[in-house]
């Protein structure tokens, strides 16, 4: 680990790191990637030679220090090296989310002022090239795959082949020049502006220095012994601060292999691939393994599916135990490694999980009981909590220190503390440097001894375990009097392999209503079981059995929370079911999967208004935003159930 | 997308008065027209005007009666749809014909039959199989995983197509014919059944065949917007006779294709 921690000080940038590696380990794998069907390995020392061209040829092209370019695309190798081409000549790298449309990206295109732009295919060109005559300082843009890109106007516009064909002409002529552009940069500087999703609000650009995601990346590798032997699958959006702290930044301090899928489509074969030792995925990509497993096991003999069933049960008692290193009886311990043998590995290979020695989930909250499968299972996944604004994590879990509810203590080197109003604030060896262009922000959110608020209600218990409850602006009073987070009911009705979605009402009324998603796999198969036929999604959604099984897991719910005092009164009484999923393409949802509440209340306003009245049903346009459907939309009638059928209030007991 | 005449001046093929006749049925009647090097070409028409006759009249499949085709300037004799393959004819079918037990890959890979070196897969070779079996495998599993990224499925290489929705079966189909190398390829219908998405993703997928291998593609289609959006030429057949010929706008506008979609008032 010293090692590391001496090569840190001197390879301050991240650029330097780069061409540290390429000196010690020229010929380890520093990335892969499925090409044709192939896993094609590029050594660091390649690596460092594609950065040295790409970069002189930004150079040439006239990018200065300080200069912004967007990188836009999926997890490709070439993406990833145009990172460090771009940091190499002082310059500061912006990532997109690659599904924005062209509308979502001008404004932050403007507020960055970019220069030019990395894009993977034709797809992002085209949306950037109609920005052009809006954004008016962009002055080139720089494309990966040739596909398609035969027919346009080359004058702003090159292949990254041709970029790095003018920065080894650049090279002929001035042989020094990459290691000199490379030893001008220090730790403090500028190292990447991260736009986040905003789930309220527009995006801020928050300034990350090379030093704050070096020092974190660190920080957190050590904590889990994370070594250069490790592989990682890079699959999590490039301008997701997750996904820059493990497939970039940690990928550089401690020199492990970042493997980039053959196609976002290709995620799972390639998982199964690869067999990560370390990965980080938002809850919804594990409660789809969970939900995918369970169906396939439901569907398989009566055998296996007793066998699954009887060792579940014995996982369920000892499994996490295990995994923790507590002491577990000698029968139990054997049954269980039979356990592995028959049920337990077979379903982590074909999760491709068997080699996992740490998963972290993050971004968002995650289902007890998906959280719990996985440790039962013998998975290490635990939780991260991550900010962008901390360069990456706030709080995680060490390995000794699994709570279910929480995102565990504060990480190394970050102080936590709850102020009056309940809101967390930390401070971390990651702080950023502020807000793009945005003093008035920056004020509000990082005070002058560094702390920062987190923007989320939640508590911190006896052994330091901090627990987030909501968004602090989402928390509201019921009834006028009980303090109610939507996000706290919300996860605990996606415990139900049923539901994919809730959305929780009811601030500033008298009860809380949910919303519902149903599972389009879990349902379907129930109602298949059931021998009903159904032609899609909206007529699945609909149909009396879901709402009577939805109901189910709401009476199950509110009866938990009737234990509770501080919950009794946040039983749900009323519930709709939703006739189409959350898309992050209607604005419903982040990039990241979480929910953009305001515009989700926006577009469903007529909805949350009548379930807090007494009608028993509304018609809703089955498309939600008229505007942008080619036809007229046609009507559906949703209906609203009482949780209870009974006529009382369901504000219970 | 529009090509000029004057600059492609050369017809890879020429149907030249064809009649096709089944018993007293008259399919095709004195159909002329030629297909250019490097255009896309639609035949369009109400339905039964003979449009999949005279796609299987191009690949061999049926011999008409009277007339000659001239495929690359030379007059073709009777020729089974093998050789017509062989010749660089390449089709898909309105009802898609894969072989439905087999991967996407394994599928593709039969359009590399005619390529492949018939020594090197012969029965004897390939029960030794290393040495030049393998190596044969290797160059055609290379060509067939381009066709896989260059249609984008990769994520069904190992899938039974059986089990594919229509749309990407579709697609599966088109991967087959472009792995026989074709200088013209032949699509039946290619849109047919398809929702808006697919139908975008096919056309986009026909466009980047022409402009990246410079394919020259025939096509049917009942998709008018398709058709027009698509084609550089396009051929209007109704009842097995010839009504009009030309660019997109200069068909939309022809009296005669305007009767024969919406009907003549008797």
């Amino acid at each position: 680990m010293n090692d590391v921690a001496n090569s840190l000080n001197k390879n301050d940038t991240f650029p330097k790191l780069l061409l540290h590696h390429a000196k010690v380990n020229p010929t380890s794998a520093a990335y892969r990637q499925k090409h044709l069907g192939i896993w094609q390995t590029l050594t660091w020392a390649e690596a460092a030679a594609r950065v040295e061209l790409m970069a002189l040829g930004l150079h040439s092209l006239g990018l200065k220090p300080n200069d912004k370019v967007a990188i836009v695309g999926q997890n490709t190798t070439s993406l990833y090296l145009s990172f460090s081409a771009v940091q190499a000549i002082g310059a500061i790298p912006v990532p997109l989310y690659p599904d924005s449309s062209a509308t979502e990206m001008s404004d932050i295109l403007k507020e960055a002022e970019i220069k030019g732009a990395i894009c993977q295919d034709q797809e992002q060109v085209d949306k950037i090239e109609s920005l052009t005559s809006e954004v008016k300082s962009i002055e080139f843009i720089v494309y990966e795959e040739l596909r398609g890109m035969r027919q346009y106007d080359h004058k702003h516009l090159q292949s990254i082949e041709t970029l790095s064909q003018i920065g080894k002409d650049f090279k002929s002529k001035d042989p020094k020049s990459f290691a000199s552009l490379v030893d001008q940069g220090k730790g403090s500087d500028l190292a990447i502006i991260i736009y986040t999703p905003g789930t309220t609000g527009t995006p801020k650009g928050v300034m990350l220095s090379h030093d704050g995601l070096q020092k974190s990346a660190r920080l957190a590798a050590d904590q889990d012994n994370i070594s250069s032997k490790e592989n990682i699958l890079a699959y999590l959006p490039l301008a997701w601060i997750g996904d820059h702290f493990v497939s970039y930044a940690q990928h550089y301090v401690i020199g492990f292999t970042v493997n980039c899928p053959e196609s976002p489509d290709t995620l799972f074969s390639d998982l199964k691939d690869i067999g990560p030792n370390y990965f980080m995925a938002p809850p919804r990509i594990f409660e789809r393994l969970v939900t995918q497993t369970k169906n396939r096991i439901e569907n398989a003999s009566g055998i296996i599916n007793s066998l699954y069933h009887y060792f579940m049960t014995l996982a369920d008692r000892v499994g996490a135990k295990i995994l923790e290193g507590q002491s577990v009886g000698l029968t139990d311990r054997f049954s269980y490694a039979l356990g592995n043998l028959i049920i337990f590995g077979p379903i982590k290979n074909n999760l491709g999980f068997n080699h996992i020695k740490v998963a972290y989930t993050g971004g968002a909250p995650i289902s007890d009981e998906v959280f719990s499968f996985y440790r039962k299972i013998g998975v290490n996944l635990k939780q991260i909590y991550t900010q962008t604004e901390s360069s990456g994590y706030a709080f995680l879990q060490s390995n000794d220190s699994v709570l279910e509810n929480s995102v565990g203590p504060a990480g190394p080197g970050v102080e936590v503390k709850i102020d009056n109003k309940g809101e967390i604030i930390y401070r971390s060896p990651g702080n950023f440097l502020g807000y793009y262009k945005n003093e008035n922000a920056t004020k509000k959110t990082l005070d002058k001894d560094g702390w920062i608020r987190s923007g989320d209600f939640g508590t911190i218990n006896g052994a330091g375990h901090v627990r987030v409850i909501d968004r602090l602006i989402d928390t509201g009073k019921i009834a006028s009097s009980l303090q109610f987070a939507p996000q706290n009911i919300e996860n605990k009705l996606k415990d139900s392999p049923f539901i994919q979605d809730a959305i929780a009402t009811g601030s500033g009324k008298d009860f809380v209503a949910a919303i519902i998603v149903v599972d389009a796999e879990a349902t379907g198969n129930y109602l298949e079981k059931a021998g009903i036929g159904f032609s899609g999604y909206t007529e699945l959604s609909q149909h009396e059995m879901v709402f009577d099984l939805i109901q189910n897991n709401i009476k199950t719910l509110n009866e938990e929370l009737a234990k509770t005092q501080d919950l009794a009164g946040l039983q749900i009484k009323r519930f709709t079911i939703l006739h189409k999923q959350l898309d992050p393409i209607d604005g419903e949802l982040t990039q990241t999967g979480k929910l953009r509440r305001n515009q989700v209340s926006k577009r469903l306003k007529k909805l949350i208004e009548a379930l807090h009245s007494n009608k028993n049903s509304i018609e809703l346009p089955s498309t939600q935003d008229p505007g942008q459907s080619r036809t007229k939309s046609s009507m559906v009638l949703l209906k609203i159930r009482n949780a209870r059928h009974t006529e009382d209030n369901g504000l219970g007991n | 997308m529009a090509l000029s005449e004057q600059s492609i001046p050369e017809a890879i093929l020429s149907v030249e008065n064809i009649t096709l006749s089944f018993g007293a049925v008259r399919a095709i009647r004195d159909v002329s027209f030629d297909i250019k090097k490097g255009e896309i070409r639609a035949i369009i028409g109400p339905n039964g005007a003979g449009k999949t006759s005279m796609l299987n009249v191009i690949n061999g499949f049926y011999h008409p009666q009277q007339g000659q085709i001239l495929f690359r300037g030379m007059v073709r004799k009777r020729m089974r749809p093998h050789e017509a393959a062989g010749g660089g004819i390449a089709r898909t079918f309105q009802n898609v014909a894969l072989f439905k037990g087999m991967s996407t890959l394994d599928n593709i890979m039969t359009g590399r039959n005619l390529k492949m070196n018939k020594w090197n897969v012969s029965l004897l070779a390939a029960m030794f199989y290393y040495g030049p079996t393998q190596k044969e495998e290797i160059l055609h599993r290379q060509f067939v995983e381009k066709i896989i990224s260059f249609l984008e499925i990769e994520a069904i290489r190992k899938t039974p197509v059986g089990r594919l929705p229509y749309g990407l079966q579709k697609r599966v189909e088109l991967g087959r014919a472009l792995a026989a190398e074709p200088d013209l390829l032949l699509l039946d219908e290619p849109m047919a059944g398809m929702n808006l998405e697919e139908k975008e993703d096919m056309c986009r997928f026909i466009l980047d065949v022409n402009a990246e291998f410079g394919t020259t593609i025939a096509l049917i289609e009942h998709d008018m917007g398709v058709v027009m959006d698509l084609s550089d030429r396009v051929v209007v057949l109704d009842h097995g006779e010839k009504i009009a010929d030309g660019t997109p706008a200069e068909v939309k506008a022809n009296q005669n294709v305007i009767d024969a979609y919406l009907g003549v008032a008797h």
